[in-house]
């Protein structure tokens, strides 16, 4: 793993196992989040990549291994403890899991109600805010079941960017998403890293998303960190894993 | 040896299915008490759980009271004991036939559904949507149904023998021929508060075992459509059975209590 002198660690996970189903998924990955960075991780599907990002906002205990969040060490602790650390984090799902009782409006007002904001005025325009922001204005009174899966991921981002977290994980933000949308959704990371200083983690296989985004890219290879740097640094490696990877080689006979 | 092994897994796992029910109860008397009550969601549950479930309710109570009353009629006739059928509908209704028969058809029709929705929230990611919100999915799930379920069993089994007693009372004296005032005289004189606190307490304690049960099994849903669809057999299942049994204990115990006939 390469050393950079950053500000501050925001999330520091150490040799990190977990076991589903008798099989190990994480064998001992470690690896560490720098303030106001955008680190993408990638790695086969299947791979453990979603099941890490589930450790870092408490939604999985592991096996052995610790996981912290700023000061605190989260791995461990009970539900009602993490609520805290919860507040200061999003997380994008990879089908978005918006809650399909709820409208559109009502589903990025969750956070915000939930968090004791009584003034509708103050969430009406919140809701309007974040939902311009993901191209989405105007759609507050749909049901997720009317919306595509593009849209369906992207009113998601809004309900976890709504409350202006400090980390943001993202669980394959574009996957499914054509093009231009996918494009809209990098960029749209970008800013927020820009603009609030927001510390992203990605997990995707989107190599394209992945140059655009990405101050520094990890690779989750066989439950371990496998490769660690800068795009820079991904692009110039002859390891045949990385490069099969990046080039999206299969071996296989056609 | 495979079948005391087989009994002793079947014991064990049951002994950790009621451990987890009690844990989960814990937790819900943990968010409660913290102050994790959403009162607009109370609201929503009781019109969902309660108002919703009346016709059912009524229904069952209506032609449970009229059969029970033909029945004891036909049996009570031959001794010349007719008036005696108002009493007989009256307590049995509020003793027994009312919560019980309630409780099973809540049981149906809530329990499956709350099970299902709770499931299918738990497949689809929406649970952890939750937690990742950092709001609890007890405090937001299971608190508003419990307290719902609370008020609203007692109302519904209240219903439920209100419509069964007057079923038979009309079935009795207007096409039966039975004297009304003899039949109304004996089925007050025998029928007391006792009879009535029964009922209600069972009709609480019903929809506690159901909302525990059926929340239990939607959180603990597996393996999408298929886990859904078994986790709600199951909550029908396994909370119709729980109503029996327990209606078994609590008569016993209420019987301290509330002695029948005294």
């Amino acid at each position: 793993m390469t050393e950079h002198a950053h500000p501050s660690e925001v999330i520091t996970v150490e040799n990190l196992v977990q076991t589903i189903g008798g099989q190990e998924i994480l064998r001992g990955f470690s690896l560490k989040v720098y303030q106001g960075e955008t680190l993408v991780l990638l790695g086969r599907s299947g791979g453990g990549k979603s099941v890490f990002l589930r450790h870092l906002i408490g939604l999985m205990q592991p096996v052995s291994g610790t996981v912290t969040v700023g000061q605190e060490v989260i791995s461990g602790l009970q539900e009602r403890e993490l609520a805290k650390v919860r507040r200061s984090m999003g997380m994008l799902f990879q089908n978005g899991a918006l809650f399909d009782s709820l409208t559109v409006a009502d589903n990025v007002a969750f956070p915000l109600r939930e968090r004791g904001e009584t003034d509708e005025s103050v969430v009406r325009a919140k809701v309007e805010e974040a939902l311009q922001m993901v191209d989405l204005a105007g759609n507050e009174g749909k049901m997720p079941v009317n919306l595509s899966g593009g849209m369906r991921k992207r009113v998601a981002l809004a309900r976890a960017l709504v409350n202006q977290p400090r980390c943001m994980l993202y669980d394959e933000p574009t996957a499914g998403l054509d093009p231009i949308v996918a494009d809209s959704i990098d960029l749209l990371i970008r800013r927020l890293q820009r603009k609030l200083g927001v510390t992203s983690i990605v997990v995707t296989h989107d190599m394209k998303s992945t140059f655009t985004i990405a101050d520094h890219v990890a690779l989750l290879h066989e439950g371990r960190c496998y490769f660690y740097g800068t795009c820079d640094q991904l692009r110039a490696s002859t390891d045949p894993v990385i490069r099969d990877f990046v080039e999206g080689r299969s071996h296989d006979e056609p | 040896m495979a079948p005391a092994r087989y009994v002793g897994d079947l014991i064990f796992s049951f002994a950790r299915y009621l451990g987890d029910l009690a844990l989960l109860a814990g937790e819900t008397m943990r968010g409660i008490f913290h102050g994790q009550v959403r009162p607009q969601l109370v609201v929503q549950q009781i019109y969902e759980v309660g108002f919703r479930s009346q016709l059912v309710v009524l229904i069952t109570g209506a032609f449970t009271g009229a059969v029970f009353a033909t029945q004891t009629y036909f049996q009570f006739h031959r001794l010349q004991m007719d008036t005696a059928v108002g009493p007989v509908v009256s307590v049995s209704m509020f003793r027994e036939l009312g919560p019980v028969l309630c409780g099973l058809m809540v049981a149906g029709r809530v329990g499956a559904a709350m099970s299902a929705e709770l499931g299918t929230m738990k497949v689809t990611e929406q649970l952890d949507a939750l937690r990742a919100l950092a709001v609890h999915p007890v405090d937001y799930l299971v608190v508003p149904r419990f307290l719902a379920m609370v008020i609203s069993m007692p109302l519904l089994v209240a219903e439920c023998i209100g419509v069964g007693i007057l079923a038979a009372y009309l079935l009795t004296t207007q096409i039966l021929g039975v004297s009304e005032t003899y039949y109304v005289h004996n089925m007050l004189h025998f029928t007391g508060g006792r009879d009535v606190a029964m009922g209600l307490i069972k009709g609480m304690v019903f929809g506690v075992v159901i909302v525990f049960v059926s929340c239990h099994q939607g959180l603990n849903a597996r393996e999408g459509a298929v886990g859904v669809g078994r986790a709600t057999t199951e909550a029908v299942v396994i909370g119709s059975l729980f109503i029996l049994v327990v209606n078994f204990f609590l008569t016993m115990a209420l019987n301290i209590f509330f002695p029948a006939g005294k």
